[in-house]
């Protein structure tokens, strides 16, 4: 299936875009992670396990355990800090 | 929705300031049946909360906030929505700034309306924590050392957890 991945923030800047298309066949978001971090040098960084790090499926925050969704908007920023 | 509601938008995203009197006003809407308007302004510091000792920290230049569009003003209207669940409210405002910001600059604001005062306070400071800890915003700091992204903070989470939410559990 194919996805929409946004990065925002310190992860936006660490991976080196805002935005890209993916074709997987992840099941959840965890195992998505997983294939991204395999991806390459910027990904493994900006992804890696143990760094603070929020999703987002279809713009709600959510778990890394939930299901992907074909046609999914996923996103992966740092904690918020807005207010 | 109450009869206080109107047709303005009850979030905001915006790049420009804004004024409190016109906000209060829109939220009133000449709705007689208000007796409380409590409201809540953050600005920018000039220094780092985290120093010990005032001039110990160095000075922000500017401050600069992205967000998600789309998904930031979401998640406030289902904040404002639990909100109007949990509290005796009329109806609330939030205007969030976003882009380049200077020092004592407005960033936020969030406004409510209620017939007694303490579902109001109740309800803004509600408001205030579940924004700082779920609402995608992220703030990056200017100083004459260069650009940092901040760090959330653990009280913000422990904030939230007053109201029986857990922020990592969303």
């Amino acid at each position: 299936m194919k996805v929409e991945i946004r990065y925002f923030a310190s992860i936006r800047e660490a991976v080196g875009v805002a935005a890209e298309s993916v074709e997987t066949t992840a099941d959840t978001l965890a195992a998505l992670r997983d294939e991204l971090i395999a991806l390459d040098a910027p990904h493994a960084q900006a992804l890696a396990r143990g760094r603070a790090l929020r999703m987002a499926l279809n713009q709600v925050m959510c778990r890394e355990s939930v299901s992907l969704l074909d046609g999914a908007e996923v996103a992966f920023f740092p904690p918020v800090t807005g207010g | 929705m109450s009869a206080a509601s109107s047709a303005a938008a009850r979030v905001r995203i915006q790049i420009q300031d804004f004024d409190l009197s016109a906000e209060v006003a829109a939220l009133r809407g000449g709705h007689a049946g208000i007796g409380a308007v409590c409201s809540f302004i953050g600005t920018v510091r000039d220094r780092h909360a985290a120093g010990p000792e005032v001039g110990a920290a160095e000075p922000i230049l500017a401050m600069e906030l992205e967000h998600y569009p789309g998904m930031t003003e979401k998640a406030i209207e289902a904040m404002i929505d639990q909100a109007q669940q949990r509290f005796d409210i009329f109806d609330a405002r939030v205007i969030h700034r976003v882009g380049l910001l200077q020092a004592m600059d407005q960033i936020v604001l969030v406004a409510v309306a209620s017939k007694h005062r303490h579902e109001s306070f109740a309800a803004c400071e509600f408001l205030m924590d579940y924004l700082k800890t779920q609402a995608p915003f992220w703030k990056k700091e200017q100083t004459a050392q260069g650009a940092c992204w901040v760090d959330a903070r653990v009280a913000d989470d422990a904030a939230l957890a007053r109201w029986g939410i857990s922020a990592s559990n969303l």
